[in-house]
């Protein structure tokens, strides 16, 4: 196969025809490049997209309520609903084996926190332990929130990292300080930061029992939140979440005396439908990318072919003339292909380089919304380069068996 | 070397055929040089194309040194083409992006000489044609002349056993001309079988033997003094 001979001929002719070369080149590395940055980018834009939706729990389900808008069995609407902690226990203890995390959840907004001389109005949310993973709330300082907080109705608190910037700039490590929620002294026993951002962070979180306690409310509730164990496809576990929820509203709906067609007063969430549409949509942003890949590459490949039959139009007479002075069939359509093989190869393989590096390059300092780290799978792009080849050579080799072939006074007559 | 028996060539064009050559008879013995003449169209091309294996009879026998060419497919036609015949155009044919030497080895390539020995030929054919200076150039750099004779160089290199050359003087001024029928002499000298078609009396007249076709039929084969063409050079 190698033969020493045969490659310098195709050598010379490269070298002696260098704008054919060029050409070609070009045409078969830009095709390549292209699709290396369509792709790249297709994949940061899944990868940003992903990344928007990693804040939370992926599986996350919730309950909230409102004032009812309908009248049933004797009770007028307008009335509010507000959950409690028999409900919330009933349904822990009811689905205690396909719940994964679970919190309720007491809101108090706009509460005043001091801390030495420094004060500023935060959320208070009082919450079980769980609720960490729930808001995928990772811990710079100290610890969250445990059992025993909870069962002793301890006055402590989780800051946030921006209330820590916030009310002490200057206190590198607050965990064990103290500060004021409302006038009554807590200790701080933990920072966190959420990747869910500001809103996530401009808040503390305290022990359930001990905020119901001490802001006065009794046993009410402002949400409850579930994580369910994930089943063995997405499928089932968007299925026995759905069930799930439908089940708890319509229990909750009876214990509160609330119409079964009332809308509103009490909802549920299943961030797992968001994931759904968000699966949905990457499979279309992905479709879109191959759809337009895979149309770079046929115009990579009908540009290949087009300049193959230029070339083996242009060298007819070149063709002629070799074959009266003794050149095979074989010979001819092998000088071909072995030059546009040679060519699409190295140029092919020159701009994947290129494009790689580009993307290897710039890819990590892309900061744009919805596109993070755009990157490519290399084995999709060397079978690209590959078929490009293989396409030149196939494009290439109809034409120029066609020129080897014919009578060599036909391919001389040629102009 | 050459034999041809009733050879019949017709061109099919849509519905009609021209019929070229109608029945040709004749033989060509080694070391000959061989003026085949005629007015334009008379079917000269046609002949010696055939007599080149660049085309194919219709009807008739064509033996090449004892060899029956008939019904070759092409890389049996190329094999012959290349150990029997060289050949020389009225427009040259070289390969213009190859340089004098490279056209003049590209023959040897296809026979398979290596590329040194390719090299060395070459050149002492381009000498022969007294174009070794002018080895590296390419065709485009070369005048009418020069290209003819690095074309006459190239069918020379392949040691052929007959030269066909189809008006190598149509497109060179009369003293050029001379000056490659001139070197078609003295290769003739040396014992190599030639044939040239021409439409002009003078350069037929500097061969051994004028073959005169006129609408296809051979109408005079005749053995001539040969006029030297060194005379006027
Ligand atoms: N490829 C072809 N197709 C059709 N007719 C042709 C072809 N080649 C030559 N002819 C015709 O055949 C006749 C002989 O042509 P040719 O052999 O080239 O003549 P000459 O070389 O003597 O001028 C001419 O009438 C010419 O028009
Ligand atoms: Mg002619």
């Amino acid at each position: 196969m190698f033969d020493i001979e045969r490659w310098q001929e195709i050598f010379d002719t490269i070298r002696k025809n260098k704008l054919r070369t060029f050409l070609t080149g070009l045409s078969v590395a830009s095709g390549i490049f292209i699709l290396v940055i369509l792709l790249g980018f297709g994949q940061g834009m899944q990868n940003g997209i992903a990344n928007e939706f990693e804040g939370d729990a992926n599986n996350l389900l919730g309950v909230w309520t409102q004032v009812t808008t309908k009248e049933y069995k004797g009770l007028n609407p307008g009335r509010p609903i507000i959950l409690s902690n028999r409900d919330y226990d009933y349904i822990e203890s009811k689905y205690s084996d396909i719940l994964e995390f679970k919190s309720p959840n007491l809101r108090i907004f706009n509460a005043s926190i001091n801390y030495k001389n420094e004060s500023g109005a935060y959320q208070v949310q009082a919450v079980a332990p769980n609720y960490q993973q729930i808001e995928n709330a990772e811990m710079l300082q100290g610890r969250f929130l445990n059992y025993k907080d909870d069962a002793s109705v301890a006055k402590v608190a989780i800051i946030s990292k921006k209330i820590r910037e916030e009310l002490m700039p200057n206190e590198k490590n607050p965990v064990g300080k103290e500060l004021k929620i409302s006038d009554l002294v807590f200790q701080i026993v933990g920072v966190f930061s959420d990747k869910g951002g500001d809103f996530d962070e401009s808040r503390l979180y305290i022990p359930q029992s001990t905020g119901q306690r001490v802001f006065n409310r009794g046993d009410s509730l402002s949400m409850m939140y579930f994580t369910l164990k994930p089943q063995a496809t997405f499928e089932k576990t968007l299925a026995a979440s759905n069930k799930f929820n439908s089940e708890i509203e319509t229990y909750l709906k009876q214990v509160h005396t609330v119409a079964p067609d009332d809308g509103s007063a009490i909802n549920t969430f299943n961030t797992l439908e968001n994931v759904k549409r968000f699966m949905g949509m990457m499979k279309g942003i992905k479709l879109f990318f191959w759809f337009v890949g895979i149309c770079t590459i046929i115009a990579g490949i009908v540009g290949v072919s087009n300049i193959m039959l230029i070339i083996v139009k242009e060298r007819t007479r070149e063709i002629g003339v070799r074959k009266a002075l003794g050149a095979k069939p074989w010979s001819i359509v092998w000088m071909i292909l072995h030059e546009a093989v040679f060519v699409t190869a190295v140029s092919g393989f020159g701009g994947l380089i290129f494009s790689m590096g580009l993307l290897e390059f710039i890819g990590p300092k892309v900061e744009v919304d919805y596109v993070l780290n755009p990157s490519i799978d290399f084995n999709v792009a060397v079978t690209t380069v590959l078929l490009l080849i293989f396409a030149g050579a196939v494009a290439g080799f109809f034409p120029a068996w066609r020129a080897a072939s014919i009578k060599p006074i036909e391919a001389l007559r040629d102009e | 070397m050459i034999e041809i028996k009733d050879l019949h060539k017709s061109y099919k064009m849509g519905s009609n055929s021209l019929h070229v050559l109608k029945g040709l008879n004749f033989n060509i013995k080694e070391g000959e040089l061989v003026a085949i003449m005629g007015s334009s169209g008379s079917g000269k091309s046609t002949l010696l194309n055939i007599l080149g294996m660049l085309d194919e009879l219709d009807e008739g026998s064509y033996t090449l040194d004892g060899v029956p060419i008939k019904n070759l497919n092409e890389t049996k036609a190329a094999q012959y083409r290349n150990k029997f015949l060289g050949f020389i155009f009225q427009s040259f044919n070289l390969i213009n992006y190859k340089t004098a030497v490279e056209n003049v080895a590209l023959p040897l390539y296809y026979q398979g000489v290596n590329r040194k020995e390719r090299q060395e030929k070459a050149l002492k054919y381009l000498e022969q044609v007294g174009l070794k200076e002018w080895a590296g150039h390419l065709p485009s750099e070369l005048s009418g002349g020069q290209k003819q004779r690095v074309a006459i160089a190239r069918a020379l290199a392949a040691e052929p056993k007959v030269l066909m050359a189809d008006e190598p003087t149509g497109a060179l001024d009369s003293q050029t001309s001379y000056e490659v029928m001139d070197l078609i002499q003295k290769i003739n000298d040396d014992g190599n079988t030639i044939l040239v078609v021409t439409h002009e009396p003078d350069i037929a007249d500097m061969c051994k033997r004028i073959v005169h076709l006129k609408d296809g039929v051979i109408v005079e084969d005749k053995k001539v003094d040969q006029v030297r063409a060194s005379q006027y050079v």
